[in-house]
């Protein structure tokens, strides 16, 4: 396999205030490789969005922190760069999309003007190219009048129409890697269906890698290439797409396919998960899903379990997982 | 046992049905120039009939700007419909107000989205369920607060929970306290307007499974709105697809997920992304965006994005018609 375009090693990502220290990234682990999709899978409070905002290095201060890690973009540690060379680096070389177009695009700029602020920013090109670069953008993400598209406001175009806007924006610099946290969870379904074409057929064409974090298994399936569950701030499981749809193996990943209903099957009753996520600024000690787990055993709640590999690219964090598959090396 | 076998189905078209919508129509005006005067309408639910019997559940898809919501009010009677009539057990309701409307509300309740906007955040969770009983005068207070605390239990919170605030619970509790609110006053009839859509997959799991143990305990029927496919199809006996106001189809569930008629449902159907790999699957990819229900299109709304579009659907609207037993659809394709 090629070598990983983004590599992130141990990253962990605290809120220390006064009272407290939340860990909302607690010791990630992942490679996104050139022209893969990565998903990143979990529910609120996982820690997807702020391993997402930490690549970035857009974690909200003055509380929010990078505490340890590595994040190397083309073996470049993005934790090294001052503030100026990080500017250099966001919209660039990592393209952003984020789940709100309407938050995230300025209600006061052209959707043109917009645009064209990152090449001149990046590219030193003179206003009018990038009038001119903006309008093959808009194009190239499919508005048939992006002529007129580029002299209008965001407010003037539709949620779908905004998050290929935001789409355009984050690939006019045509970076090496997208991050899009959410990008279709405002929208509706065949609008979503629209988007997820679109940055697919963005990923073929151009080769670009997408780190995706969404909440929604659906859309990994659809997407990813390799994906990674967090749950409690840290990787609970980490493999292909196929292996993790086909054989998930950490009890949570099971637990959570085991609860979504799903169209081409009938599901009498669903397999609900008890409890609440785990609060970040109070995880349990040992195993951080053992409290909810089914298969929790006495050690589970006293010992935290490492990720690791129990069969070929297949990471898993849980003792009783790993415990089975070693018996079964010992046996043979 | 499913509603959706022909035999069960005509059977149960016998019996008097707990709620029928016969062409509801809601308009809001479109005001404009210095006068205020009204210059457009808005048309949010446009002709609009179905039957809901008891035990049942009718599933309600659509986009957002479908009407499904405004739908969901009317049959509340949170909105007074423009026209049609609209009649729980066997009492018409449609322009029904104050006193007279209050005296029914007991019937039907409703349960909204956002746990964390439809409770008032100054009343504890005892006050916010002992409401509706105290306003219905069920009761003395003592009698009130051993049903507050037999509510808990049903919707699985422990007694506690009586003295403390919503904003002391996650969203799947809250959401649970909104339940045991609207299961107060034994209703017949729940509307759950994207009831689990807010929620986390895991919690969503636990309210769905409530909800369905809720229904065979107190035989309730639920009109079920939601824009999740999969999530309409595991609850609903029966589903409704909504386009721009008006219904596209209406079908048992057996029949919408594995025979859709219509070609928008097709497309609906085809774009809701299932969390499985290898799912062979025809895409079908629409194009554009929904138009605004202020200009709706001529004919049948759906042309504009239709892949199957003749010359006929751009100036003529098609009726919901019965193509096969107990499934409706409105398409010339069918004519």
């Amino acid at each position: 396999m090629a070598e990983p375009l983004l590599k992130v090693r141990n990253l962990r990502t605290y809120f220390i205030s006064k009272n407290s220290t939340v860990k909302a990234v607690d010791g990630v682990d992942f490679e996104v490789y050139p022209g893969k999709v990565l998903g990143i899978v979990g529910e609120s409070g996982s820690g997807k969005s702020m391993t997402s905002l930490s690549v970035m290095r857009l974690v909200p201060g003055p509380q929010g922190k990078i505490v340890e890690g590595e994040i190397l973009l083309e073996g470049q540690d993005l934790l090294q760069l001052s503030e100026r060379a990080m500017r250099d680096v966001r919209g660039n070389r990592i393209g952003m999309i984020f789940q709100e177009p309407m938050s995230a695009l300025n209600p006061v700029l052209k959707i043109g003007e917009q645009i064209g602020e990152v090449l001149v920013r990046h590219r030193k090109v003179t206003k009018a190219q990038a009038k001119k670069q903006a309008v093959a953008l808009l194009r190239s993400v499919g508005f048939p009048r992006a002529e007129q598209i580029v002299d209008e406001y965001p407010h003037q175009l539709s949620g779908g129409m905004r998050q290929r806007a935001m789409i355009a924006m984050a690939m006019a610099c045509e970076p090496s890697l997208l991050i899009a946290d959410e990008p279709t969870t405002a929208l509706d379904v065949t609008i979503q269906a629209q988007v997820l074409d679109l940055m697919r057929s963005l990923k073929e064409q151009n080769g670009t890698a997408i780190l995706l974090i969404t909440h929604d298994l659906g859309v990994v399936a659809q997407m990813a290439d390799d994906v990674v569950v967090m749950y409690g701030g840290q990787v609970v499981e980490a493999a292909s797409a196929d292996e993790i749809f086909d054989h998930p193996l950490h009890p949570y990943t099971q637990a959570l396919m085991a609860s979504i209903p799903v169209i081409e099957e009938e599901r009498e009753r669903l397999q609900a998960i008890p409890g609440t996520v785990p609060s970040a600024a109070d995880f349990p000690s040992g195993c951080r899903f053992a409290p909810r787990c089914a298969l929790a055993e006495e050690r589970c709640h006293e010992q935290m379990p490492e990720l690791r590999e129990i069969s070929l690219a297949h990471a898993v964090r849980c003792l009783v997982v790993q415990g089975k598959t070693d018996r079964r090396e010992n046996a043979t | 046992m499913s509603v959706g076998a022909p035999e069960s189905f005509e059977k149960l078209q016998t019996v008097q049905p707990l709620l029928e919508v016969r062409n509801i129509k809601k308009y809001f005006p479109i005001t404009g120039g210095v006068l205020r005067r009204t210059i457009g309408h808005v048309k949010a639910v446009d002709d609009v009939s179905f039957t809901l019997n008891e035990g049942e559940t009718l599933g309600l898809v659509g986009e957002s700007g479908c009407g499904k919501s405004t739908l969901g009010r009317v049959i509340m009677r949170i909105y007074e419909p423009t026209e049609g009539t609209l009649t729980i057990n066997g009492q018409e309701i449609s322009h029904l107000k104050g006193e007279a409307l209050r005296k029914l509300r007991h019937q039907f309740q409703m349960v909204f989205q956002d746990p964390y906007s439809s409770l008032n955040p100054r009343m504890s969770v005892g006050s916010l369920i002992a409401e509706p009983l105290l306003v219905n005068r069920r009761g003395s207070r003592a009698q009130i607060q051993e049903q507050v605390e037999s509510l808990l239990a049903i919707v699985g919170l422990s007694p506690e929970a009586r003295v403390r605030y919503p904003h002391e619970f996650s969203g799947g509790q809250r959401q649970r306290i909104a339940i045991a609110r609207a299961l107060a006053l034994r209703p017949k009839l729940i509307v759950a307007d994207e009831a689990v859509s807010a929620l986390d997959v895991s919690i969503q799991a636990q309210i769905l499974n409530l909800l369905a143990d809720l229904r065979k305990e107190f035989g309730l029927s639920y009109v079920f709105i939601s824009h999740n496919l999969a999530v309409v199809k595991h609850v609903s006996d029966r589903v409704a697809v909504m386009y721009l106001g008006r219904l596209v189809e209406l079908a048992p569930k057996s029949k919408l997920y594995t025979q859709p008629l219509h070609p928008y449902t097709q497309a609906l159907l085809s774009a809701a992304p299932e969390p499985k790999r290898h799912v062979a699957r025809e895409r079908i990819v629409l194009m554009g965006d929904v138009p605004s229900p202020a200009k709706p299109p001529s004919g049948c709304a759906f042309h504009t994005r239709c892949p199957q579009v003749m010359d006929v659907c751009r100036s003529l609207r098609p009726e919901l018609k019965e193509h096969t037993p107990g499934q409706y659809v409105a398409c010339h394709i069918y004519s």
